[in-house]
């Protein structure tokens, strides 16, 4: 089966190795008999809702971020309508503050946002950077651990009644003190977390893929053949512990 | 010198005498980090004994090498006051000019992040600012954060020192822009250009109205000659530039150095393009400070690898060869003098999470390591993050059974030279702190001295 990536500004968002869950995405889809179908949509490029079974937002320096937030202005409809016709997403640290509502910087300036997920940001004077540890439950009783790694000056509240992508065992998260961190909308997904975040943690991969492949086949997901993950889930742990030891806290 | 700052002095010396005696390494910051927590001002004190000032070298990539090269041209005419481990923040700055009694001339590197406190303190009398790339984003936040660091560091400079930039950098060559009088220094050899600009590129975007740089040429990273098609701002002139840039595999790499002074060939026993970009560097400052075209070309021609910077170490007949990486920037270029200096066939890379290194490791997927990685007969994953960087190595193409994982650096070592066939040669790249107890392994079993006795 091709699924069809749309990669969102990759020349202008990809400070945190985000090519690393890209290439992560396409390998575990090859070794499936899938084939991942990557293509860019930057500055000028139209999105079309259907088009895309994954689309992917990474993270920029600040700069990056305010030369494409008026073009991902123009496209914030079809974002939220690719989602809403079950599309999966994931976007990571910029990308995912700016799917949210708005962003307001240090100097007070307001930025829409997408308005894909039901969180405002607000930039602190401080910024929040360390391992990660999240515990998360994307699908009922299926308890799984996340880890990465974060680096954000936003505090990101979520609406009353948000979902949150997990809860914070240990590092900042959204805020710094409600304990969640990232959010969730259908098969979207947003999280501070990179570092990168899929090659350490090879379930969340096999989700967001299963989302995208029930989009492309337009059924329900249904669960990839396992693969030996004896070095990712190496490098998970390792990760894991350097959060329990080291984690950002106030 | 006053009587305080006499005594202080002797106090922070005995400080370091002893850490080395306590073996905690070369003592090479201690004494300063006391001094600079008793007195800050000391160091203005220091600096303003060296009759000939000071000269900065700042950069993210080859500040190491650049400064030793200055130090190598400069050698035998100037005694220098020049912190020659690589200590580069306050504490190594301070201590360094504590332990110089009678240098003539202070020639610093100086951390990025450092910059605009030496800069308060010591009044330079030259900066180098060789380049600026996403680096260890962990410590210093935002590459913009650090750009407005030394912009400021740059406007709070005495009028009548002088800025050495390297143009090609568009962060840079704005700065030049800014402040007339300042060497402008740049490559001029489209032939040395990539096909595209690397994933890891910067600063694309220009500067005055955000559009996407053209680029006629791009060498390294962002590095290049660069115009912006919307509002026209592009690479300022060179002032001094290299041209008929020839790189010898692993070997050397000649140029010719063409300055206001005149033009000389350069033959560096350092490969790849980015030491042509440290020599030129060097070449500025160094002509800036007084230098003769002749004494920097003899300078570079007879100068030797900075420790773990492209050294070369023999052991038991096999050669061992280190590049330090650090940053995707430095290390896409590592990656592609070895990839044109033929096959690596065994290769040991080893990532360390420190705060030297930078926590965050997610920089090695920046990094293009794929050339390596086809090529390669056997890579041994070590360090802290070694699982970390299996990982990368497989999801990059590396076959599984040709991966082998160590955490252990002296475990990994010894398995890679095993590796490694008689007369052969094995690549080690290691992160900072990587690189630092490589060295001290190679200093247990008599490979090489102590960085502390090195001269230049």
């Amino acid at each position: 089966m091709r699924i069809r990536v749309g990669h969102l500004y990759p020349d202008y968002l990809n400070i945190y190795a985000d090519r690393g869950n890209i290439a992560v995405l396409a390998r575990r889809a090859t070794l499936r008999g899938h084939e991942l179908d990557v293509a860019a949509v930057s500055v000028g490029d139209a999105l079309v809702p259907g088009k895309h079974d994954l689309l992917y937002v990474g993270g920029g320096q600040d700069r990056e971020q305010a030369l494409i937030a008026p073009d991902l202005a123009v496209k914030s409809d079809a974002v939220k309508q690719a989602v809403a016709d079950g599309a999966a997403l994931l976007a990571v640290c910029g990308g995912y503050q700016l799917l949210g509502r708005g962003y307001r910087d240090r100097g007070g300036v307001e930025m829409a946002g997408v308005g894909l997920f039901p969180h405002e940001t607000v930039a602190g004077e401080q910024r929040m950077i360390g391992d990660v540890l999240l515990e998360c439950e994307l699908e009922p009783d299926e308890l799984h651990a996340i880890a990465g790694f974060e680096n954000h000056a936003g505090r990101t509240t979520l609406d009353e009644g948000a979902i949150p992508l997990g809860r914070v065992v240990a590092g900042f998260g959204n805020d710094g003190k409600s304990g969640y961190e990232g959010c969730r909308v259908g098969r979207a997904l947003g999280t501070y977390l990179h570092g990168p975040l899929l090659p350490r943690n090879p379930w969340l991969a096999d989700w967001l893929l299963s989302q995208a492949l029930a989009h492309a086949i337009g059924s329900a997901p249904e669960p990839l053949a396992p693969l030996d993950d004896e070095l990712e889930l190496a490098a998970h742990d390792v990760a894991a512990q350097r959060a329990r030891d080291r984690g950002g806290r106030y | 010198m006053g009587l305080r700052l006499a005594a202080e002095i002797a106090a922070a010396r005995a400080v370091g005498r002893l850490s080395r005696l306590a073996g905690k390494g070369g003592g090479t910051t201690l004494p300063g980090k006391l001094l600079w927590k008793l007195d800050p001002a000391a160091l203005e004190r220091l600096a303003a004994r060296l009759p000939q000032g000071t000269a900065l070298v700042s950069a993210t990539n080859g500040k190491t090498t650049t400064s030793a090269m200055v130090a190598r041209i400069l050698a035998g005419r100037t005694r220098l006051a020049w912190n020659s481990s690589g200590a580069n923040l306050i504490s190594g700055v301070t201590s360094t000019l504590l332990d110089a009694n009678d240098a003539e001339l202070g020639l610093l590197e100086v951390d990025e992040a450092a910059l605009p406190e030496v800069v308060r303190r010591v009044h330079p009398r030259a900066v180098l600012l060789g380049n600026l790339f996403r680096d260890q984003l962990d410590r210093y936040g935002e590459l913009e954060l650090v750009a407005a660091r030394w912009r400021d560091a740059i406007a709070g400079l005495d009028p009548t020192s002088t800025l050495v930039v390297n143009g090609d950098d568009p962060q840079l060559g704005e700065l030049a822009r800014g402040r007339p009088g300042s060497v402008v220094y740049g490559l001029d050899d489209p032939r040395q250009a990539l096909p595209a600009l690397q994933h890891a590129a910067d600063s694309k975007y220009c500067f005055a109205c955000g559009h996407p740089y053209d680029y006629a040429a791009a060498y390294v990273g962002h590095l290049g000659d660069y115009r912006c098609p919307a509002c026209g701002q592009a690479r300022p002139p060179l002032d001094v530039r290299a041209t008929d840039v020839e790189l010898e595999k692993l070997e050397s790499a000649s140029f010719r150095l063409v300055a206001p002074q005149g033009s000389v060939r350069v033959k560096l026993p350092l490969p790849g393009l980015y030491n042509v970009y440290n020599a030129l560097g060097a070449a500025s400052l160094a002509l800036t400070l007084g230098a003769s075209l002749g004494q920097v070309k003899d300078g570079l021609e007879s100068f030797s690898a900075a420790f773990g910077r492209f050294e070369r170490i023999e052991c038991g007949g096999k050669t061992i060869l280190v590049l330090l990486i650090k940053n995707p920037a430095g290390a896409n270029e590592a990656v592609r003098t070895l990839a044109h200096g033929g096959q690596t066939k065994v290769l040991l890379i080893a990532l360390n999470d420190a705060i030297a290194d930078g926590k965050d490791v997610s920089w090695i997927w920046d990094v293009d390591l794929e050339p390596l990685l086809a090529t390669a007969e056997r890579v041994v994953a070590s360090g802290a993050r070694a699982a970390e960087l299996a990982v990368r190595c497989v999801y990059g193409g590396l076959p599984r059974e040709a991966l082998e994982v160590e955490p252990d650096l002296g475990r990994a070592l010894d398995r890679a030279l095993e590796l490694t066939s008689a007369g052969g040669e094995l690549v080690i790249l290691p992160t900072y702190t990587a690189m630092l107890a490589l060295r001290a392994i190679f200093v247990e079993r008599g490979l090489v001295r102590p960085y502390w006795e090195r001269e230049a």
